[in-house]
């Protein structure tokens, strides 16, 4: 074997052509087309950052306008495909494969762009998962990440928004691939090292900021009754009895009462230091109130969210921030954590048939699935016990030797029973059985399956589905709580009477919930401006929610 | 406008002693609920006034599940919808009983 070291040689050639465009790392902007016609090569793997936050949006947009004639067939591996130049690399035949894990902006032209053959599909994976395939198969040859600022070394500084960089960086750069970074700045000396210089191979000064969508911000004035009413049930038929502690919230409304419901319904239940005391989650500014009121004690995030930089570093009791004083996110670490760290993971879904699986697939639209199925399942791999694991463990199989049992993680779907432009949450079918049968898939794009769902929360009650002990009783479990949809009117009054008996159906009445409780009054922040107030004026809340 | 109305056998009388109760209010996707004591004890009386047409049934299976799950013998309720989603009327039905319930403020 005389050829060791090939891709050691492919790196220097593609370091060599880039070179050629570059003043030591730095690529002035009007050399950035030619640059990148030097660097990447047709048919490389290529992972263009972004995710459902931030985003390379000057690299996506110049990758955008390359020449098919002079690249193509790239097969793009990347977390979120979010913007438009996203999808103008595949419409314009730049790339043709994809692999990636959320697309929530473009769910409707990227379902359009796989039944047209536009985009060769590879899988729609979990963020983690997505990640563990950079490190075995799905290596990146080229990486065009983003960060606040350089220096003319290379080293950069990411901010609050370090998210997915170093996951991304360590697998292409370690395995002889191109590492090109924008950044808003380059700098004499960067705040923190977020990612060292010797594996970033060039930077391209932005002047100005990468894009970050507020994902994770929701307005507590859109709030209705019942999905206070939802989080009550969630708060006390859940939370309570299991005493979580640990946890994951889901984006959405329903979450985002919950959280404006701790300081209020939860300090009446007398459940603070009992439960909701350590998560990982995003910097909701849903959680301010919960936050100031002392009930958290630690937060670990996945990224940041627009507007919480300064309140997030005015906390670092709460969340993990760097020596410069503001925060440290990574996605890899904090879905780690969320996977085996976290005894719940509650969050919303589109669809749930009849066994319990549910997607957020419908026919026009493929939004991906980002963390939710990797919080959203039970890991076998886990091995430390503790109070909710063991309880919820304990009612799914009560018969096995106390010792030997598997815990169980609670993953939790809640919504209402009716969602936008009234569309039923309960179906008989999923719509994404048949895009898996018009695209030929060899799995259909389930976010949660059936087999990891302990527990489904709307307004009409809680099912308990670890305490079903067949397939008839699950199912009218779920009928029994999914309201007057069709799924909900076509149950069997008198099993589900039963059910309720055994606590495996749990009605507002049988909490003794209150309906007059469920009340927007209830709400620790009624308005985005009353999250700004509770944060002291830390939060700043993006223009698109100052309605004041 | 759609009119629909039910006379229904209730197995609980309402609570308390006020003689009427709102709650809710007219707006789009939302419904104001008016609650008034009307003998006799065991029955329930539900008059509708809807913004959406074709929903007779899901009233129907709402309506019902209502008198069996809360006490609403002896009322006569007067629903005025804005075309709300039938988990909102469900909750609206609910706090209007615990509503006239309540002792005067």
């Amino acid at each position: 074997m005389s050829d060791w070291g090939m891709q050691k040689a492919a790196l220097g050639e593609r370091l060599a052509a880039g070179r050629q465009h570059a003043r030591g790392k730095v690529v002035p902007i009007p050399d950035l087309p030619a640059f990148l016609k030097g660097v990447i090569r047709s048919g490389d793997r290529v992972c263009l950052e972004g995710d459902n936050q931030k985003q390379a949006d000057m690299l996506a947009s110049a990758l955008a306008n390359l020449d098919p004639r002079d690249v193509h067939d790239l097969h793009m591996v990347q977390s979120g495909v979010v913007l438009p130049s996203h999808l103008d690399i595949f419409e314009k035949g730049i790339a043709r494969r994809l692999d990636f894990s959320y697309s929530g902006p473009q769910s409707a032209r990227i379902a359009r762009m796989l039944f047209g053959g536009k985009i060769e599909l590879g899988a729609v994976h979990t963020y983690l998962e997505l990640f563990a395939r950079y490190f075995i198969d799905l290596t990146p040859n080229v990486a065009l990440i983003a960060a606040v600022s350089a220096d003319k070394d290379g080293n950069l500084y990411t901010g609050p928004n370090t998210e997915d960089t170093p996951t991304v960086v360590e697998a292409t750069s370690y395995k002889n691939g191109l590492v090109v970074a924008q950044v808003t700045e380059i700098v004499d000396k960067v705040p923190r090292v977020d990612i060292p210089g010797d594996l970033v191979h060039f930077v391209v000064e932005a002047g100005r900021p990468f894009y970050v969508e507020p994902l994770f911000t929701r307005d507590p004035a859109a709030i209705t009754e019942t999905q206070i009413l939802t989080a009550m049930l969630a708060i006390k038929g859940i939370y309570a009895p299991y005493g979580v502690r640990r946890l994951n919230h889901g984006i959405g409304f329903n979450t985002a009462a919950i959280e404006l419901l701790l300081p209020t319904y939860g300090e009446k239940l007398g459940l603070k230091d009992k439960v909701c005391t350590h998560f990982a989650l995003n910097p909701h500014p849903t959680m301010i109130p919960a936050i100031e009121a002392g009930w958290v004690e630690q937060i670990h995030c996945f990224g940041s969210e627009v507007g919480m930089e300064d309140y997030v570093a005015a906390r670092s009791d709460v969340f993990f921030t760097g020596p410069d004083g503001s925060l440290r996110s990574n996605r890899a670490f904090c879905q780690t954590a969320g996977l085996y760290a976290c005894d719940m993971f509650i969050g919303s879904t589109l669809q749930i048939d009849l066994e319990g699986h549910s997607s957020t697939v419908t026919t026009s639209r493929i939004a991906g699935f980002g963390g939710a199925p990797n919080m959203g399942s039970d890991p076998r791999g886990r091995r430390h016990p503790s109070e909710p694991w063991l309880k919820a463990g304990a009612e799914a199989d009560p018969d096995t030797n106390a010792a030997l049992r598997r815990g169980r993680k609670l993953v939790v779907q809640i919504g209402e029973t009716f969602g936008d432009r009234n569309t039923p949450l309960f179906v008989e079918r999923l719509d994404a059985l048949d895009l898996a049968e018009e695209l030929k898939l060899d799995l259909a794009p389930v976010m949660v399956y059936s087999d990891d769902v302990t527990h489904i929360v709307t307004e009409e009650g809680i099912a308990n589905l670890l305490m079903c002990r067949s397939k008839d009783e699950r199912e009218q479990a779920i009928r029994g709580v999914a309201g007057y949809t069709d799924i909900g009117r076509a149950r069997d009054a008198k099993l589900i009477e039963q059910l309720r008996q055994r606590g495996v159906i749990q009605r507002p009445e049988d909490l003794g919930i209150d309906p007059l409780d469920a009340d927007r009054n209830l709400l620790a922040a009624r308005s985005i401006k009353d999250l700004m107030l509770a944060s002291g004026g830390l939060y700043r809340p993006p223009s698109r929610f100052r309605n004041w | 406008m759609e009119k629909l109305s039910f006379r229904l056998t209730a197995p609980r009388s309402a609570g308390g002693t006020r003689a009427q109760a709102i709650v809710g209010v007219v707006a789009s996707g939302n419904l104001e609920v008016l609650l008034e004591r009307s003998p006799p004890a065991d029955t329930c009386t539900i008059d509708i006034a809807t913004a959406a047409h074709g929903f007779g049934a899901v009233w129907d299976a709402v309506v019902r599940d209502f008198v069996t799950r809360r006490p609403a013998g002896g009322l006569r309720i007067s629903i005025n919808d804005g075309g709300a989603r039938p988990d909102t009327v469900a909750l609206r039905l609910a706090q209007g009983v615990r509503k006239i319930e309540e002792p005067e403020r």
